[in-house]
C-alpha cells in the first residue's frame, strides 16, 4: 500500500511505467484467490472467483503494457490540452457503454413485466435484473459522467490539472470495479435488500475507498485553482461527492457474519432502518441525481449556448436552499407507514419548500439561453441540454407533488413513482449527459465537429419520443391502478383484486416496453455517432436548420 | 480570467459579476420575484402545516398539532365508520342460517359483495380471479361439485378444507393408487380408462371400453356411482361430463388411475370467521352452478 501511495505522489520520477501497478493488482488478485479458497459460503467463492478473473485479466494487460525507460519521455495521457483528459475520455466511453447496457437491461425488465414467460431462473428473473437495471443507469452510467464531466469542468474552471496525478485513474479503474462486482452479484442473488444500496458489505467498502480518493482528486484540484473563487459547478459537484459518501457510508452501516462471507446485518433495525434506507434514497435522488448533474448544466449549458449564466444570486440562493432542504426530505418515501406521523409530516414539508430552490436549478439553465433561443434550431446538442432542464423542471414539480399525503396515498406503490422516476432519469439525467458526451467528444479527441449532427437530431427526438411514451403510459397506468386498489362498492367492499390491477396493466407494460426501445434506440445511435467521431470522419450533410423540416421531424 | 472588470450584458443589458471561468460569465440578475414569493409562500405554508400536524420532534415525543390528527386514529376512525354502516347487516349474517340468508334479498346481495371481496384476497390465488380454476383447481362456475353445491356444503367446506389435516373435521376422501398399489394390472386399467372415455362422451377403442365395463362396476361404481354421475358424500367427482380436474384425454385418465392426484384446501373458519365465510358462501353459490 505503501509503495502505491508513494508511486502516485512521486509517479513522474518513476523509470518503470506500470510496474507498481502490476504488481499492486497482481497481489490483489492473490488474495481474491485466497478468498476464494476459503470462502464461507458458495455465493462468496462464485464472486470471489469473478474478482479473481477480473483481478488476474487486469494484471496480465498492466504487465504487457510495463515499459522501461525514461517515464518523461512518454508524455503523460498523450494529451494535446494542458489538462489530464486522459482518464476523461475513458470515462466518455464508459458513459457512453454502460448507459446503452442499463438501457438494454431496463427493456428486458419492462419486457419481462409485460411478457412473464421472459423471466429466466436463476440469474435473469426480473427480481435480479431490476436493481442491475436500476444500478447500471444510476450508478454506471449516471456516475461515470458525472466522474467525467466533473473531472473536466474542475480543471477548466479552476485552471489546474487533476489533483494526485493517476489516483484519477484508480478512481476511475476502481469504480468500474465497483460496477462489475455489484452487477455480477445481483445476478448472483447477492443483495442486502436495500433499494438502491443492493451491494453487500465488502463492495460498499470498496466503493467507499473508490469514493474518497475521488474526493481527494476533486478537492485537491480546488484547492490548488488558479482562480480567486470556485465556480457554481463545482459547488454543486462537492457537495455531490461529499453527500454522497456520508449517505453510503451510513446506510450501509452493518457487520458481516464472517469477513470470508457474503451475509451482513444492518446496523440499524426496523423503522430506523427504513427511515435511514430512504434519507439514503431520496438523497441519492437528490445529491447523485440533482445536485451533481446541476453541476454538469452549470457548464455545459453556457458553454454550448455561449451565453452567460442567468444569474449568480439565484445560483447561490439556490444551490444553499436545495442543499439545506434536500436531506429532509427521505419521509416522504415512507407515508401511511410505521414512520411516526411528526416524520412524514416533516418529510412533506420539506419536499414542498424545495421546489423553489429545485426550479432555481431550471430558471437559470432556461434563462442561460436568453440571447441564443435561436440556437436550438440550429443546434441539436442545446437543444438535448434544454429538453433535460425542461424535464428536470417537470419532476420537480411532480415531486413535491407527489409528497403530499393526499396525492401520495394514491401514487404510493403504483407505476405513476416509476413513470416519475423515468422523466426525471431518461429526461433529465439522460438528456443533460447526452448532451455533455456530444459536447466533450469533438473536444477531447480533437475533432473539429461531430460526425453528424443530424444523427445528433435523430437521438433527440427518438430519446424525446420515448420519455412521453414511457411517462404518460406510466400516468395513466398508475393513476389507473392507484384506483383499483381504492375502489369500494357500496357496502365498503373491495372491488377488485391485486391481479386484476395487474391484468389491467397489461396493455401500458407494452407501450413502456416500447417508449424504452425508442429511448434506446436513441443511445445506439448516439454510440455510432461518437465511434464516428473518434474516429475522425465526418458525415458530409446539409447543416442544421437550413431548411423547414426540422421542424416537420417533430 | 482572473478579476476582469464587469461589463454589461450587450443583449440583456444586464450588468456581469465580473467573474469569468473557462469564458463563463454571470449575469447580475436579481432574484426572480415570482421565484422568491413562491419560495417564502411554501415556507410559510409549511409552518402553517407543522402547527396544525404532528411534526416537530421533542426530546421524548412530539408535537401534536393543533388538530388532534394522527395517522392511527384517522385509521381507527374510518375503520368504526365502515364497521358500523355494515353493523346491523353483519349481526344478521352471524345469527342466521345461510339458506335464510340466501332467501333474504338484501342480505344475499351484501353477502355476495363481501364475499366477492374476500375471494379475490383468498381464493383467487388457487381458482383463479374469475374462480374458474385451472388443472388441480376446480372450476366455480360451472355446476359439478365434488362436495356437493348447496350453501350448506359449500359452507362446510370453506369452514374445514379438504384433506386439511390440521382441521379435525375436514373434507377427507382417498382414491386408492390403483397402479402404483398393484391393484389393477395395466392392461385393466387401460380398458377401465377407455371406459370412462367412453362414459364422458370421448371417441374411445370400443372394444376395450367394453372390457373395461364390467372392471368399472367392480372397481369404481362404489364411488363414482354406476353411471359415472359421482357422488359428492363421498368427494367422488362426477366422470360422465367434460369437467375434469387433472384432464379428460386418455393418458390423462390412465395417470389419474394408476396414481392420483389429490388436491388440499385450506380450512377458512379459523383465519376468516363465519359472517365471511358466509358471504363467500353466497358469492360461490351465485357463480352459476350453486344447488
Amino acid at each position: 500500500m505503501k509503495a502505491a501511495l508513494r508511486h502516485i505522489d512521486f509517479q513522474r520520477g518513476f523509470q518503470m511505467k506500470h510496474a507498481t501497478e502490476a504488481i499492486v493488482v497482481g497481489l490483489a488478485a492473490f488474495a481474491a484467490l485466497l478468498a476464494v479458497a476459503f470462502a464461507q459460503d458458495e455465493l462468496f467463492q462464485a464472486h470471489m472467483t469473478i474478482l479473481t478473473l477480473v483481478l488476474g485479466v487486469s494484471t496480465i494487460v498492466l504487465m504487457r503494457r510495463v515499459k522501461f525507460g525514461n517515464a518523461y519521455a512518454v508524455p503523460g495521457n498523450g494529451d494535446s490540452s494542458k489538462y489530464m483528459d486522459g482518464v476523461i475520455r475513458y470515462g466518455v466511453i464508459a458513459t457512453a457503454f454502460w448507459g446503452i447496457a442499463g438501457f438494454l437491461i431496463g427493456v428486458i425488465a419492462a419486457s419481462q413485466l409485460a411478457w412473464p414467460h421472459l423471466n429466466f431462473e436463476p440469474w435473469f428473473n426480473f427480481s435480479r435484473l431490476r436493481p442491475l437495471h436500476t444500478s447500471a443507469v444510476i450508478f454506471a452510467f449516471g456516475g461515470n459522467a458525472l466522474i467525467a464531466t466533473s473531472l473536466y469542468v474542475v480543471q477548466r474552471t479552476s485552471r489546474a490539472t487533476l489533483f494526485g496525478g493517476n489516483l484519477a485513474w484508480f478512481v476511475f479503474w476502481g469504480y468500474q470495479l465497483f460496477i462489475v462486482m455489484a452487477a455480477t452479484g445481483y445476478l448472483l442473488g447477492i443483495t442486502q435488500g436495500k433499494e438502491y444500496a443492493e451491494p453487500e458489505w465488502y463492495v460498499d467498502l470498496w466503493l467507499t475507498i473508490v469514493w474518497v480518493a475521488y474526493l481527494i482528486v476533486f478537492l485537491g484540484t480546488i484547492v490548488k485553482r488558479k482562480e480567486p473563487h470556485i465556480y457554481v459547478a463545482n459547488w454543486f459537484f462537492l457537495s455531490f461527492i461529499v453527500t454522497i459518501a456520508m449517505l453510503h457510508v451510513v446506510n450501509n452501516l452493518a457487520i458481516p457474519v464472517s469477513f470470508l462471507g457474503t451475509k451482513s446485518y444492518s446496523a440499524f433495525s426496523g423503522v430506523q432502518d427504513a427511515l435511514t434506507q430512504w434519507w439514503y434514497g431520496h438523497n441519492a435522488v437528490g445529491f447523485f441525481l440533482t445536485a451533481g448533474f446541476l453541476g454538469m448544466m452549470y457548464y455545459f449549458i453556457p458553454k454550448q449556448a455561449e451565453r452567460p449564466v442567468y444569474s449568480y444570486r439565484l445560483s447561490i440562493v439556490h444551490f444553499w436552499g436545495l442543499i439545506f432542504l434536500y436531506i429532509w426530505a427521505g419521509p416522504h418515501h415512507l407515508h401511511y407507514t410505521a414512520l411516526p406521523d411528526w416524520a412524514q409530516t416533516l418529510g412533506m414539508v420539506f419536499s414542498i419548500m424545495l421546489w423553489m430552490p429545485s426550479w432555481g436549478g431550471m430558471i437559470n439553465g432556461l434563462m442561460t439561453l436568453s440571447g441564443a433561443w435561436d440556437k436550438l434550431r440550429t443546434d441539436p446538442i442545446l437543444r438535448m441540454l434544454v429538453i433535460s432542464v425542461a424535464f428536470y423542471g417537470m419532476s420537480t414539480f411532480e415531486g413535491p407533488m407527489m409528497s403530499i399525503k393526499a396525492v401520495n396515498s394514491l401514487s404510493h406503490y403504483t407505476d405513476w413513482t416509476i413513470g416519475h422516476v423515468h422523466s426525471g432519469a431518461l429526461g433529465w439525467n439522460g438528456m443533460i449527459s447526452f448532451g455533455a458526451l456530444y459536447y466533450l467528444v469533438p473536444k477531447l479527441w480533437n475533432r473539429e465537429r461531430l460526425y453528424s449532427l443530424r444523427l445528433v437530431n435523430w437521438h433527440f427526438w427518438l430519446a424525446t419520443l420515448g420519455i412521453v411514451v414511457y411517462a404518460a403510459v406510466m400516468w395513466v397506468s398508475g393513476i389507473m391502478q392507484g384506483l383499483m386498489w381504492r375502489e369500494y362498492d357500496a357496502d365498503g367492499y373491495l372491488v377488485y383484486s391485486f391481479v386484476e390491477s395487474s391484468q389491467a396493466m397489461h396493455p401500458y407494460y407494452i407501450l413502456r416496453t416500447v417508449g424504452g426501445l425508442l429511448y434506446l434506440a436513441g443511445a445506439l445511435i448516439m454510440a455510432y455517432n461518437i465511434y464516428m467521431t473518434i474516429r475522425g470522419k465526418i458525415r458530409k450533410e446539409a447543416s442544421m436548420g437550413a431548411e423547414a423540416p426540422v421542424a416537420a421531424t417533430a | 480570467m482572473a478579476d476582469e472588470e464587469k461589463q454589461i450584458d450587450e443583449f440583456t443589458g444586464v450588468e456581469t459579476t465580473g467573474h469569468s471561468w473557462d469564458g463563463i460569465k454571470e449575469l447580475n440578475n436579481p432574484l426572480p420575484r415570482w421565484w422568491l414569493w413562491t419560495f417564502y409562500a411554501t415556507i410559510a405554508w409549511a409552518l402553517i402545516y407543522t402547527i396544525m400536524y404532528p411534526a416537530w420532534p421533542l426530546l421524548n415525543s412530539a408535537t401534536q398539532g393543533v388538530l388532534g390528527w394522527s395517522s392511527r386514529g384517522d385509521l381507527i376512525a374510518a375503520q368504526q365508520e365502515a364497521v358500523a354502516q355494515n353493523a346491523d347487516k353483519v349481526s344478521r349474517l352471524a345469527e342466521m342460517d345461510i339458506t335464510a340468508i340466501i332467501a333474504d334479498n338484501e342480505l344475499r346481495t351484501f353477502a355476495e359483495n363481501g364475499g366477492k371481496a374476500a375471494f379475490k384476497v383468498n381464493c383467487v390465488q388457487c381458482h383463479g380471479s374469475g374462480a374458474a380454476g385451472s388443472e388441480g383447481y376446480p372450476n366455480l362456475n360451472d355446476d359439478e361439485w365434488i362436495w356437493g353445491g348447496t350453501p350448506d356444503a359449500i359452507l362446510y367446506t370453506l369452514q374445514h378444507g379438504i384433506r386439511y389435516e390440521q382441521n379435525d373435521q375436514t373434507r377427507i376422501s382417498m382414491m386408492p393408487a390403483f397402479g402404483a398399489d398393484g391393484i389393477l394390472s395395466n392392461e385393466e386399467i387401460r380398458d377401465i380408462a377407455w371406459y370412462v372415455v367412453q362414459m364422458s362422451g370421448g371417441e374411445a377403442d370400443s372394444a376395450a371400453a367394453a372390457r373395461g365395463t364390467t372392471l368399472y362396476a367392480d372397481n369404481c361404481a362404489a364411488c363414482h356411482g354406476e353411471d359415472g354421475g359421482g357422488i359428492p358424500d363421498l368427494g367422488a367427482p362426477r366422470l360422465s361430463d367434460a369437467i375434469w380436474l387433472y384432464g379428460g384425454n386418455y393418458e390423462e385418465i390412465v395417470a389419474q388411475i394408476q396414481n392420483p392426484q389429490m388436491g388440499v384446501m385450506p380450512a377458512w373458519e379459523e383465519r376468516l370467521g363465519n359472517v365471511t365465510l358466509k358471504q363467500l358462501t353466497a358469492y360461490v353459490h351465485s357463480l352459476g352452478g350453486g344447488q
